[in-house]
């Protein structure tokens, strides 16, 4: 059947916006996964046994099985429970959440190495447990795992593909759209490589930029 | 309950598992007087000191401050309150400085008085501005402790805890862990809080600083305190046989 | 919990689990032969050969593993291959996994002490003989447990060929929940095979990685 690129310039258009939704989905899922990961470290830390037992399963069972079968049990497990979220809203949950459990993997290692002589240093001025966790122990936990969480940040982009498959509009599905009409796959999804290696690309230089601007503060 | 005592520890003992650190300790500290604690590592003078504001809470005994006794037997939510009211009025040094690292000098100094006691971030800054200057620091105000030699680190440190207008400063090894040239900018703050009438309990190494500084000086062995009076005599001619040994062999190693 | 469902359902998941551990198995011996080749290419002296290595680590590690599948699958017959899915599946991601598998197979080799090296070229070994018998023994200890977390990710990745049809454990976790609308009962099912077979593995990299060691 042969190659014929030309067919893409036409649907420039639907395809931004498909990029549109992917940049869309990465940053909300980023920043769920950003604060949740905080959230669920200090849970798993510090919450009463009854609350971080079922938290370890569930930590478990989300980092042992894969991501695709995590969002279709958001998506259709909400709708069970009568929740019917539109598909853009289960994969921001669903990408969120997953990549939360990874960030509080790291995190919770990070709170647990900070130098006992910090928690001295703020409870000696008088500041409390609770305190001294939000203002002295995580700021320093967080700022020393943003590069590892900067490379989950870059998973996150990568699968946000995978939101395609409970029908996001986002840039996958976009070229599947366009596909539907032309019949061109090999160039479409070439396209749509190229455009997830430019995002790729910016936010990589953009986490190398977070990552200089925390070494300063050092 | 007694006098003008503003610092009393009563009867204090410590064990950390098996090891009892501290064995019946009792020491009385008047408003502004200056008192060091000397003696060998293991003595258990660190635990003394980190006892006074419940870092290491004791195991048995009782400690006082101004004539309120710290009390460790309250339900954990109000003892937690009230150790952190309690700590408010005491300020610690550390060996270490323990400095915040993500954040500058001034935020340093100024994270507990707006935290604690409410100061607007114009007050707050003010006070910094104070303390550094006290300090001889107020050009590094803006400055991450990254940037700090060890004895500037140290002299944050000190004005982090005076921001917070403790009643009394301990200091834990203050200088121990700096370079021998960066160890005198140290000690002269020090002093010059001595010539405040800052109350203070100090353990250190230095011998010459506490003789020169102290009211009084205890000398501790082991967990009990074997000798104390003023360094005239502690330093000159002390009573006990292994004050002597402690301070001969000391003098050997620093070749005096 | 609807247990009679799942009592109902279960021989059709130990299928499809079958299937994901032969992707998984097939995979991964793609992956650690791609991953050799590029590591071994980014460490040549031959600037073509380092160019190449580079370039097929940042493109299959820069673009999602699904696109990549799909090129392979739907736009393959338009360049003259024709895959079936499962064949795709294998292929595309094993080829994807090859590339991390590069980059861990490289971080291992390049971890050996410095002094290795300078000590087997000073007893006169050439750079080759270097590498064989001194410093990739040492790397392949290195290597395994690191290797293991990327095998770990593909046993998860093959969920991926579900999107083209293959019938494995998460496609049929996928197809169940539709016919059923038992999501979470369907979603237990799968993801404790998912988690037998990953703990399997586990065991057995942490045997391997033991026994390296011992030597």
């Amino acid at each position: 059947m042969g190659l014929d690129f030309s067919v893409v310039p036409s649907y420039f258009g639907l395809l931004l916006q498909g990029m549109g939704l992917t940049i869309a989905i990465t940053t909300g899922a980023g920043i769920l996964s950003f604060f949740g990961g905080i959230v669920f470290a200090v849970a798993a830390l510090y919450a009463p046994m009854i609350i971080r037992l079922p938290m370890r399963g569930f930590a478990f069972l989300f980092m042992g099985t894969p991501l695709l079968l995590q969002l279709f049990l958001i998506y259709f497990g909400l709708i069970q429970f009568g929740i019917d979220l539109p598909a853009f809203v289960a994969g921001v949950i669903g990408l969120g959440l997953h990549f939360a459990v990874y960030n509080s993997e790291l995190i919770q290692a990070s709170i647990l190495a900070v130098d006992k002589g910090q928690y001295e240093g703020a409870r000696t001025l008088g500041l409390s447990r609770s305190q001294t966790l939000r203002r002295i122990i995580i700021p320093q936990a967080v700022r020393a795992v943003i590069p590892p969480m900067g490379n989950n940040m870059i998973a996150l982009l990568k699968d946000s593909a995978l939101v395609s498959v409970i029908g996001v509009m986002e840039l996958t599905l976009a070229a599947q759209q366009a596909i539907s009409r032309t019949y061109r796959p090999f160039e479409f999804y070439l396209a749509v490589a190229f455009c997830y290696y430019i995002i790729n690309l910016a936010l990589e230089a953009g986490l190398r930029h977070v990552e200089r601007r925390i070494k300063a503060s050092r | 309950m007694t006098t003008s005592a503003f610092v009393e520890i009563k009867n204090a003992a410590k064990s950390f598992g098996k090891l009892q650190v501290l064995k019946d300790i009792n020491l009385t500290v008047e408003r502004g007087q200056i008192v060091a604690i000397i003696g060998p590592s293991g003595s258990g003078k660190s635990t003394l000191l980190r006892a006074i504001n419940e870092l290491d809470p004791l195991s048995s005994g009782e400690v006082w401050l101004e004539g309120v006794q710290i009390n460790r037997h309250l339900p954990p939510r109000q003892y937690e309150k009230h150790v952190n009211q309690v700590r408010q009025d005491i300020g610690m040094v550390f060996q270490h400085f323990n400095l915040f690292p993500h954040l500058t000098v001034r935020g340093n100094i100024t994270l507990a008085p707006r935290m604690l006691k409410g100061l607007s971030e114009a007050e707050a800054n003010t006070l910094a501005e104070e303390q550094l200057t006290k300090v001889g620091l107020l050009e590094k105000i803006d400055e991450y402790p990254s940037r700090l030699s060890g004895g500037q680190k140290q002299r944050v440190a000190i004005a982090r805890a005076l921001a917070m207008k403790p009643k009394v400063m301990l200091f834990d090894e203050a200088t121990s862990a700096l370079d021998p040239e960066l160890v005198e900018e140290v000690n002269l703050v020090m002093k010059q809080l001595a010539e405040e009438h800052m109350t203070m309990i100090i353990v250190t190494h230095e011998m010459d600083f506490a003789a020169s500084v102290c009211d009084r000086v205890l000398f501790m062995d082991q967990g009990v305190v074997v000798e104390e009076g003023p360094p005239s005599v502690i330093f000159q001619n002390p009573v006990e046989e292994r004050t002597r040994n402690f301070l001969r062999k000391h003098l050997e190693r620093n070749g005096n | 919990m609807d247990t009679d469902l799942i009592l109902r359902v279960y021989p059709f998941f130990i299928e499809a689990a079958w299937v994901t551990i032969q992707l998984s198995i097939l995979t991964t011996i793609l992956g650690l032969t791609c991953g050799a080749l590029g590591a071994a290419a980014r460490m040549s002296r031959s600037w073509i050969l380092r160019a190449i290595g580079a370039t097929y680590v940042s493109i299959f590690r820069g673009t999602p593993a699904l696109i990549q599948l799909f090129i392979l699958y739907f736009g393959g017959p338009q360049i003259g291959i024709q895959l079936d899915a499962f064949e795709a599946g294998v292929i595309g991601l094993g080829v994807n996994i090859g590339a991390y598998m590069a980059e861990t197979m490289r971080g291992a080799i390049e971890s050996v002490d410095k002094g290795q090296r300078e000590a087997a070229r000073t007893l006169g070994m050439s750079r080759g003989q270097a590498m064989r018998k001194v410093i990739l023994p040492q790397a392949m200890r290195l290597m395994i447990r690191p290797l293991g977390v990327n095998i770990n990710a593909l046993i998860k990745g093959t969920a991926l060929v579900a999107a083209i049809s293959v019938v494995e454990l998460t496609y049929t976790a996928q197809r169940y929940i539709g016919s059923t609308y038992k999501p979470f009962e369907m979603f237990m099912l799968a993801g404790i095979l998912y988690m037998i077979i990953i703990y399997v593995v586990g065991v057995v990299i942490a045997w391997l990685d033991r026994k390296a060691r011992i030597t």
